[in-house]
């Protein structure tokens, strides 16, 4: 029934391997700019925001990958195009091998079954007049699924519990509003599970979470997908939680991966100098770690005017006349494992 | 005498239903010139309200007692009129999410100009040149000034919203969340000012974050507050390599570390209703040390040692032996 075959069949051949849960490969997605009824009579040439411009990396089950950057870097977008909540205009997302940037759009109900995402905000992602056990069966009514009334309320159930909200009794009948933050997203957790995802994408899950509770919820994410074959792509900006808590991390400059590798790997020994300078200036938590920030200047950079060459070479402090020039493209890093590569032509 | 000096000061509001909610009890602390010092705490712990009342910007609502003194003179006793000579004058904020609230019909120059003609500092070209002098010394070319917030990054906005505080040169600058919605280079940029005005104008900073690695890289010293009050202050440093209460050693512990490999551990519970009156050691549902005396006494902020001071039993427990904040209990 379901378009999207089981990748078992493929393995019970014998001869292939199992496909990524999630292979991203040349990917790009670009927004039009207006230009304006002048624009369009004079016939001034479109210009595009190209905010993924050739992403590639792959997400295994039971994996969490980091994809990190900073704000216009292109991480919110790759996470709606990987969702096909935005269409790309090249490359291919799949999702257990199965190609889903060319499914029309009748067969996407099933792919969102299999791939949901966890937003920013807890506090505007959940209806404030849905009860939680009407947030959590929700989905499922949407798409059709989990049987009669009192089949889904057990449901429910299980996905509060396994969203650590305990006992459930408890907070079936509450409205957001008397929940505190983490609970609201581990509200909305519950909801993406109920429907049984092979894919979460987090987007920022923790950053509007007081301090004290964020770790319970990255922990809950951790056990997640350390317990079934769900893979998990979060989206963050908080390099210090990304190596806390990933397996792998990306990191992202202008709609491109310039480097990853293992989280620990890319933290403690970052060969591409963006990262390095990423790396410097994240505040230390020990009062005496105080490290010779390497602060960049220059704006955020800007994803129409994409630089030639190296496209960090006009903030990167160590960059060669070459740099202007040649393009470079993720290769294996000298000493590093060989997960690790970066796009520079210096490493 | 410190430049700015808060004793016992509370601060309670009046909730619809008649009662009363207690967000600030019994907070002090002083500082001096060019010193550093962060408030961090959770959310809705008092920490925002306490510096709001510092520049007499509590709503109607609120009652206030303590006392307030800026270089000796008392900001608070006659409300609002001894309040107002001192605000931006002596004691400037820049508010949590400023970059989104400048004028978006003003050129940013206009709205440090605005202040300054308000408070009588400088009129007309003397103002337009100040304006652009402080626009230059937060790292705005001269010639910027003269456009509108929209043409700014966040960054950018973010640096003219600190001008616009220092427009009346301020000797004491409160910064809520200065770089919360920002990204971790532009962090760094904001804070290397932050440090760099504090050094050359011997600008005390009061830091306002719940972000603890900000603090202990930017502040020398830092409060904790829990629940309105203050439960630990003291050099950075000391507060974390020996904390002497069990939430700054959990708070610490929450917080990922970027070489860091223990465990990060979330604060199980959730912090006291502040409208009704709290038994023993507000902290002590959520603690992992908390004994018999926690739930009967609550304990008062006092000195553990020099320049350190903490409200928890644990420190009488055996009189000045740290070990009884390091070891974690069995459950």
């Amino acid at each position: 029934m379901s378009p999207i075959t089981r990748p078992e069949t493929a393995g019970a051949s014998g001869a292939l391997v199992e496909p990524p849960l999630l292979e991203v490969s040349d990917l790009r997605t670009r927004y039009p700019i207006r230009r304006g009824l002048v624009g369009a009579l004079i016939r001034r040439p479109r210009r595009w925001v190209r905010a993924v411009d050739g992403l590639s990396f792959s997400l295994r089950r039971g994996e969490m990958l980091a994809l990190v950057g900073e704000s216009g870097c292109g991480k919110t977008t790759t996470a709606q195009t990987v969702l096909r909540l935005l269409e790309p205009d090249s490359g291919s997302v799949k999702l257990d091998g199965r190609d889903i940037t060319s499914l029309p759009s009748r067969d996407l109900r099933p792919l969102r079954r299999k791939a949901q995402m966890i937003y920013q905000d807890p506090y505007e992602s959940l209806d404030p007049r849905f009860r939680v056990r009407q947030t959590v069966e929700e989905p499922m009514l949407i798409h059709g699924v989990g049987g009669n009334h009192d089949q889904r309320h057990v449901l429910v159930v299980e996905a509060l519990t396994r969203a650590g909200l305990t006992p459930p009794d408890l907070f079936l009948d509450r409205y957001p509003h008397e929940l505190s933050g983490g609970q609201r997203q581990r509200v909305a957790i519950a909801a993406s599970l109920v429907l049984g995802p092979e894919l979460l994408v987090a987007d920022e899950p923790v950053s509007m979470l007081d301090v004290s509770v964020r770790a319970g919820v990255l922990t809950l994410l951790d056990q997640l997908r350390r317990s079934g074959t769900m893979g998990i792509l979060m989206i963050t900006h908080d390099l210090s939680t990304a190596s806390h808590f990933a397996d792998r991390i990306a990191v992202m400059y202008l709609g491109r991966i310039v480097e990853h590798g293992p989280a620990k790997e890319i933290v403690r020994d970052p060969k591409h100098p963006y990262t390095r300078a990423l790396l410097s200036v994240v505040p230390k938590r020990d009062p005496r770690d105080r490290t010779n920030p390497q602060i960049l200047t220059g704006e955020t950079p800007n994803p129409v005017a994409i630089p030639p060459g190296c496209r960090f070479h006009p903030r990167c402090p160590v960059a060669e006349p070459r740099c202007r020039v040649e393009d470079p493209v993720l290769h294996r890093v000298r000493g590093g494992t060989i997960e690790h590569e970066a796009a520079c032509v210096l490493v | 005498m410190s430049l700015l000096e808060v004793r016992d000061l509370h601060v309670w509001f009046d909730l619809p239903d008649g009662g009363e909610l207690h967000a600030v009890q019994n907070v002090g602390f002083s500082l001096d010139a060019g010193e550093r010092l962060g408030l961090v705490g959770e959310s809705g712990c008092g920490k925002t309200t306490a510096i709001l009342t510092i520049m007499g910007l509590l709503p109607s609502s609120a009652t206030v007692a303590g006392d307030v003194r800026i270089a000796g003179e008392s900001v608070l006793a006659e409300g609002e009129e001894s309040v107002r000579s001192h605000r931006w004058n002596d004691v400037a904020m820049v508010f949590q999410g400023a970059m989104n609230a400048l004028n978006p019909v003003k050129t940013v120059e206009q709205q440090i100009i605005e202040p300054m003609e308000f408070h009588e500092v400088a009129e007309g070209e003397e103002a337009r040149y100040e304006a652009r002098r402080l626009l230059e010394m937060v790292g705005i070319p001269r010639q910027a000034g003269g456009r509108y917030p929209h043409e700014f990054s966040g960054g950018m906005r973010q640096r003219a919203a600190l001008a616009m505080a220092l427009a009346c040169n301020p000797k004491v600058l409160l910064a809520d969340e200065p770089t919360t919605a920002l990204d971790v280079m532009v962090q760094a940029q904001i804070l290397e000012l932050l440090v760099g005005l504090s050094d050359e104008l011997g600008l005390a900073l009061v830091l306002v974050t719940h972000d603890l690695p900000v603090v202990a890289q930017v502040c020398d010293r830092a409060a904790v507050m829990y629940a309105g009050e203050i439960v630990e202050t003291g050099l950075v440093d000391d507060l974390f390599h020996d904390p002497r209460h069990p939430y700054t050693r959990l708070l610490f512990a929450a917080t990922p570390d970027l070489y860091g490999d223990e465990e990060v551990v979330s604060i199980p519970g959730a912090p006291p209703r502040l409208d009704r009156e709290i038994l023993g050691c507000p902290f002590q549902p959520r603690c992992d040390r908390a004994f018999d005396r926690c739930i009967r006494e609550r304990p008062v902020l006092r000195h553990v040692h020099a320049d350190r001071l903490a409200a928890c039993h644990l420190n009488d427990l055996a009189a000045g032996n740290s070990d009884v904040h390091r070891t974690r209990a069995t459950k």
